[in-house]
C-alpha cells in the first residue's frame, strides 16, 4: 500500500533571535544545505511542501507565496500546509503524501519562521489567534493558555514546579552541543525556579525563546533514496488530528489530539508497544511541561508519569529513552514551524549515528518526532526508522 | 497503480454579497451538511481526512485552522489547512487518497469577504514588503500591468475583455446560487470607472460570501456510495515567480505547467478538442482569455475574437464559465476554484438545471490565487 | 553516500564560527542585536497593516451576546448526546447535527484552572497580576467552561475548584459583549 518514503538530506540555519536574512533567504539557506547534504540539485526535486506559521509574524499576507522562490518553488508544484504550531512535523506528513501518492519521486520540505519582524514583540501577534467575539475583547495573552494548561496539568497530577523544571534544565543543557542553538548557557533547577514569573505557573525559563530560522529536509521514494544515499531514514508512519476549537470545554490536563495522531502514526508504522519499540523521542517542548504532557500523549508512559521518568533520568541523553537530545525548542530555539522540522532533522542524525556530540548512548533504530499547536488542539506525529 | 479518484458529493451555500445572519462557522456548516447529504455519508463515521483552504489575513484570525473542525464534523479527526485555492486543497486530498491509506476525503473553502473592512489594505500585505509596498499602490495595479502586456502581445482588445464580463455575468442569471449576476452591455463599460487602466471596475470580480464543500473518494469507496461518481482524472498545480520584477507578464507559464501535469495524468494530448466545457479563473476579465491560452484551449491571436463570436458562450462550440465564473458568481478568495468545481460537477452529473449543457462529459477546471501571486491549479474531470 | 560532507555553501554568507563537531555542520544565519537596530547598522522598512474586520456574530453567538446584554448566560442543548454547551454553537460538533434549543445557565461557576499573569497581551509588565481562568459554568454539562477573568480577590488566594460568581456591568452600560461581565469574584 503506497510507496515507501525516506528522508535523504537535511539542512538547517542557525536559530537566532533576529536574523539579518529575510524569510526568503533563510528558506534558501536551509534548502541549499539540504540539497548539498545529499548531493542533489533543484532539478531533481519534483515538488515542494512548505510549512510556516502565522502570516502576522512576518506581516506578509499569503506568506507561502512570498517565500516560494526562496524555498525553490519557482516553476514547481508547491503547496503550503498549515496546522499552527504543529506545522513543522506536519510538513513531513505533507511531503510524505506527495511522494507516497506516486505522483512525485522527490519532495523538498521547507519550514521557515521569522518572528522578529513583528514589532515590538511577536507575542502581541498572538492576540489574533483567539476567538474574535468571545475571547479577544478580554485581551488574552498567549501565555494564558499555556499557564492555564500547565496549572491544570500540575493540579491534576499533584506536580510541583521543580518536577517540571527538570525538563527545561535537561533540554537547555542538551542544546549546548547543538551548533545551531540560539541559547547556549547551562541552566540549573534553581535558575528556572528563580526566573521571572510571567504568568504563574509559567516562568521565564519554562519557555522557549522567540526565534528566526529555517530547516529543510528532502524526501525521496525508495528507488531514488537508494540511489542517493546508503543510509535512508524511512518515514514509517505519520499521523495528525485536530480537536474541537472549543478549548474551554476540553480537559486541559491531557492532549488527546496527540494520542489520536500517535495512534494513526503507530498503526502505519506497526508500532504496538511504543514504550519499547520507540528508542528516541523528540516531543514538542515550547514550554517545559509540554514535553511531559506529550510523552504521555505519545503513550511513551502512563498519564501523569512523565515527570517521574524525567526525574529518574530515563529521558536524559544517556537514558533508556532519550527525549529531546537536540535540546528541543527550549534549548535550540522556537521558530515555530522550523522548530518542529528541526526535531525531524535531529532524529535523522540520531538514527544515522551522525549526531556527533549529541549522539545518544543507546542504540536506536526507531524514533518519534511530534509537534502540537493551534488552540492546544492539534497533534502531529512522525515515526522514523532505519 | 493507484485507484481512480472521484468526486462523490458537493455542497454549497448561496453566494451573497453580505451574510449578516450567519457566522463563518454556520456558513461552513450549511455547505458541509449539503455535501454530506449529497454523498450519502456521515462525516463522524465515514470521512478519513479533511482539507480546508484559508488564509489568515482574509479571515482576520491568526492560525485560522483552529476554528474549522467543529462545523465540518471533523473534531478529533485528520484535518489540515492548505493556504491555497480550493483546488490546491483538492490536489492535497487526491494525493492522500492515492497513498492507499485513506478512502474518503473532504475539501472545504469559504469566503466571508463582507467581514473585511479594508480589502485593499489586506491585499497590500501580500505585496513584497521591501520592494513593492513602499510604492503604495493598490494591488489591482498588478492586474493592470498584466492586462496591458497581455493585450499588447496577443492583440486582444479591452473591448473583447469586456465581452467576457458581459457573457459571464449574464450566464450567472440562470445560476440560482450566483451572487453577482447582471445583464451588462458593452455600453456599460464606456462609463465604467477606471481601476488601473486598461482595467476598469467592471473588469474586476466583486466579492461575495459563501462556502463550498466537496467529497472525494477512491474508486472502490465511490462504488459503495449511491451517487454517480465524477472522475477526477488529473490534478496539477504550479508556481511562477512571486516577484513582479522577474515574471512573464503576457503568459502565465505556471498555468501551462500545471495543466501539462494534469493532462499527462489524464492521458490528454489534444486539450483543444478534448474538453466539452471549461470553468476557468476569471477574477479579472482578461484572465479568462489569458488562462484559456495557457491551458492550451485557444490561440492567443484568436482568443479575443472567439469570445466576440460567442464560441465560449453557453451555446458556443466550447462553453467557458457557463456557471457565471467569478465575475458572475462572485469573488470568493480561496473558494473561487471550488465554486468552479462545484458547477462543473453539476454539469457532468446532468444536474445543472437551467444551465445544463447538451454535451457535458469532460471538463477542465482551473484556479489562480489572485494578485500578486503566480500560483495556479488545474483539474480535469470526466464522467 | 556516507556522512554528509562538510561542504561550504556557495553563498556569500559564511558561517560566523568554524565548522562545529556536531551536525548541522554549517549552520548559517546572522543574528542581529538590539544595538544593530538602534544604531541603524541594518536597513529596515516599516509597515503598519491596514487590516480591519467586522465579523458577523451569526445565530448562536448572536443570541449569546444578546443574553449577556440582559445579564444572562445562555447555553445550547443537544438532545442526542444530552450535553448543555457554552459558549453556544449552532451545531453539536460531536453528533454533527443542529442543536435542539436554548438553556439559561447560572452566572456562577467553578474555577477549573487559572493563572496569575504579570504580562499584558502586548508584553507590558504589570505589578498586579491579571487572573485569567477557565470557569465551568453551573447548569452546563460537566467540563463546559468559558475563559474569563477573576477579580475582587487576593490573587494568592485563588485555587482550582473555587466557586465564583459573575460581576456584571450596570445594565445601562452593557453592549452585548463578553466584557459585559467585568470579572468573576469568589462566591
Amino acid at each position: 500500500m503506497g510507496n515507501r518514503v525516506a528522508i535523504v538530506g537535511v539542512g538547517m540555519t542557525k536559530f537566532v533571535r533576529r536574523a539579518l536574512e529575510t524569510g526568503k533567504e533563510l528558506s534558501w539557506l536551509a534548502s541549499k544545505m539540504a540539497l548539498d547534504s545529499c548531493g542533489m540539485t533543484m532539478d531533481q526535486i519534483g515538488c515542494v511542501a512548505l510549512g510556516t506559521a502565522p502570516d502576522t509574524f512576518d506581516g506578509v499576507h499569503m506568506k507561502g507565496e512570498y517565500l516560494s522562490d526562496g524555498a525553490g518553488c519557482w516553476g514547481k508544484p508547491y503547496m503550503r500546509s498549515y496546522v499552527g504550531g504543529g506545522t513543522g512535523v506536519f510538513s513531513v506528513a505533507q511531503g510524505w503524501y506527495h511522494v507516497a501518492s506516486g505522483m512525485f519521486d522527490t519532495c523538498l520540505v521547507v519550514c521557515e519562521e521569522k518572528m522578529s519582524t513583528f514589532q515590538p514583540h511577536a507575542q502581541a501577534a498572538f492576540l489574533t489567534i483567539f476567538d474574535h467575539t468571545t475571547e479577544r475583547p478580554l485581551k488574552p495573552n498567549l501565555l494564558w493558555i499555556f499557564a492555564l494548561e500547565m496549572n491544570r496539568y500540575m493540579t491534576a497530577y499533584g506536580l510541583k514546579k521543580e518536577d517540571i523544571a527538570r525538563v527545561a534544565v535537561k533540554n537547555k543543557n542538551n542544546a549546548l552541543d547543538h551548533p545551531a542553538a540560539q541559547i547556549a548557557a547551562p541552566v540549573t533547577i534553581e535558575d528556572v525556579l528563580n526566573s521571572e514569573v510571567l504568568a504563574w505557573p509559567v516562568q521565564r525559563l519554562d519557555v522557549s525563546p522567540v526565534s528566526d530560522g529555517a530547516v529543510a529536509v528532502i524526501l525521496a521514494n525508495e528507488s531514488v533514496a537508494r540511489r542517493v544515499t546508503d543510509k535512508p531514514v524511512w518515514i514509517e508512519g505519520c499521523g495528525w488530528a485536530l480537536d474541537t476549537a472549543y478549548w474551554t470545554n476540553r480537559d486541559l490536563c491531557y492532549s488527546r489530539c496527540v494520542e489520536e495522531a500517535a495512534r494513526m502514526a503507530y498503526k502505519m508504522a506497526g508500532v504496538t508497544d511504543p514504550r519499547h519499540q520507540i528508542h528516541v523521542a523528540e516531543p514538542y517542548d515550547p514550554f517545559d511541561y509540554k514535553e511531559l504532557q506529550h510523552l504521555e500523549g505519545l503513550m511513551l508512559c502512563g498519564r501523569g508519569e512523565a515527570a517521574q521518568l524525567t526525574a529518574d533520568g530515563v529521558t536524559a541523553r544517556d537514558g533508556e529513552l532519550p527525549v529531546c537530545p537536540s535540546g528541543g525548542l527550549l534549548g535550540v530555539g522556537n521558530p515555530i514551524a522550523a522548530a518542529g522540522l528541526m526535531k525531524v532533522a535531529e532524529l535523522f542524525w540520531q538514527l544515522r549515528g551522525e549526531a556527533g556530540k549529541r549522539q545518544i548512548a543507546r542504540k536506536a533504530t526507531r524514533g518519534v518526532a511530534q509537534a502540537w499547536g493551534d488552540l492546544m488542539q492539534v497533534g502531529t506525529v512522525v515515526v522514523l526508522g532505519v | 497503480m493507484s485507484e481512480r479518484i472521484a468526486v462523490v458529493g458537493i455542497g454549497a451555500t448561496q453566494f451573497r454579497t453580505i451574510t449578516p445572519d450567519v457566522s463563518y462557522k454556520e456558513l461552513m456548516f450549511d455547505a458541509a451538511v449539503r455535501a454530506y447529504d449529497n454523498a450519502g455519508i456521515d462525516p463522524r463515521r465515514d470521512v478519513d481526512t479533511f482539507v480546508t483552504c484559508a488564509e489568515d489575513y482574509i479571515e482576520g484570525t491568526s492560525i485560522f485552522d483552529e476554528y474549522v473542525p467543529d462545523q465540518l464534523g471533523a473534531a478529533l479527526k485528520q484535518v489540515h489547512t492548505i493556504t491555497g485555492d480550493g483546488l490546491h486543497g483538492v490536489a492535497a486530498a487526491v494525493m492522500q487518497l492515492r497513498t492507499g491509506r485513506f478512502s474518503l476525503a473532504v475539501v472545504e473553502a469559504h469566503s466571508k469577504a463582507s467581514n473585511i473592512l479594508t480589502p485593499d489594505g489586506v491585499a497590500a500585505c501580500a505585496q513584497d514588503p521591501v520592494y513593492v509596498r513602499p510604492l503604495c499602490l493598490n494591488s489591482h495595479f498588478i492586474a493592470g500591468l498584466e492586462m496591458n502586456r497581455f493585450c499588447a502581445e496577443s492583440g486582444v482588445t479591452p473591448g473583447q475583455c469586456a465581452q467576457v464580463a458581459v457573457k459571464n455575468r449574464g450566464n450567472a442569471l440562470s445560476n440560482p446560487i450566483a451572487g453577482q449576476a447582471a445583464k451588462l452591455t458593452l455600453e456599460d463599460f464606456r462609463h465604467a470607472r477606471p481601476v488601473a487602466l486598461p482595467l476598469t471596475e467592471l473588469d474586476v470580480a466583486q466579492s461575495v460570501d459563501g462556502a463550498v464543500v466537496v467529497v472525494l473518494a477512491t474508486e472502490s469507496r465511490a462504488r459503495e456510495l449511491r451517487t454517480k461518481p465524477v472522475w477526477l482524472t488529473g490534478a496539477g498545480w504550479c508556481n511562477g515567480s512571486p516577484n513582479l520584477e522577474t515574471r512573464d507578464w503576457a503568459s502565465p507559464k505556471y498555468v501551462t505547467t500545471a495543466a501539462a501535469m494534469a493532462y499527462k495524468q489524464a492521458g490528454i494530448t489534444d486539450p483543444r478538442h478534448y474538453f466539452d466545457f471549461a470553468e476557468v479563473d476569471d477574477t479579472y476579465t482578461y484572465k479568462e482569455l489569458q488562462h484559456l491560452v495557457a491551458l492550451g484551449l485557444a490561440n492567443a491571436c484568436d482568443v479575443g475574437r472567439d469570445v466576440e463570436l460567442g464560441k465560449t458562450a453557453t451555446k458556443g462550440k466550447r462553453p467557458v464559465n457557463v456557471s457565471g465564473g467569478a465575475l458572475g458568481m462572485g469573488h470568493m478568495y480561496e473558494c473561487i476554484g471550488l465554486a468552479r468545481l462545484y458547477c462543473a460537477v453539476q454539469q457532468l452529473r446532468g444536474e445543472a438545471g437551467m444551465q445544463q449543457l447538451d454535451k457535458a462529459r469532460t471538463a477542465v477546471v482551473q484556479a489562480w490565487r489572485g494578485v500578486p501571486t503566480a500560483s495556479a491549479a488545474v483539474l480535469t474531470l470526466a464522467t | 553516500m556516507a556522512k554528509p560532507k562538510a561542504q561550504s555553501p556557495k553563498s556569500e554568507v559564511q558561517s560566523p564560527k568554524s565548522a562545529p563537531a556536531a551536525p548541522p555542520y554549517h549552520p548559517i544565519a546572522h543574528g542581529l542585536s538590539d544595538d544593530d537596530f538602534k544604531h541603524g547598522k541594518v536597513c529596515t522598512t516599516r509597515w503598519t497593516a491596514d487590516a480591519r474586520y467586522a465579523w458577523d456574530r451569526g445565530v448562536a453567538i448572536g443570541r449569546y451576546l444578546d443574553g449577556l446584554k440582559q445579564g444572562k448566560l445562555l447555553g445550547v442543548r443537544c438532545a442526542k448526546c444530552a450535553r448543555i454547551m457554552i459558549p453556544p454553537r449552532a451545531f453539536c460538533e460531536w453528533c454533527f447535527k443542529p442543536v435542539d434549543g436554548w438553556v439559561e445557565l447560572e452566572d456562577t461557576g467553578v474555577v477549573n484552572t487559572f493563572s496569575l499573569c504579570y504580562v499584558t497581551w502586548d508584553v507590558k509588565r504589570v505589578k498586579e497580576p491579571q487572573v485569567p481562568a477557565v470557569i465551568e459554568i453551573d447548569g452546563a454539562s460537566r467540563g463546559m467552561g468559558i475563559m474569563h477573568l477573576l477579580g475582587g480577590v487576593d490573587p494568592k488566594k485563588v485555587f482550582c475548584g473555587m466557586k465564583v460568581k459573575a460581576v456584571w456591568k450596570p445594565a445601562a452600560e452593557r453592549e452585548g459583549a463578553i466584557t459585559d461581565i467585568l470579572y468573576w469574584k469568589p462566591l
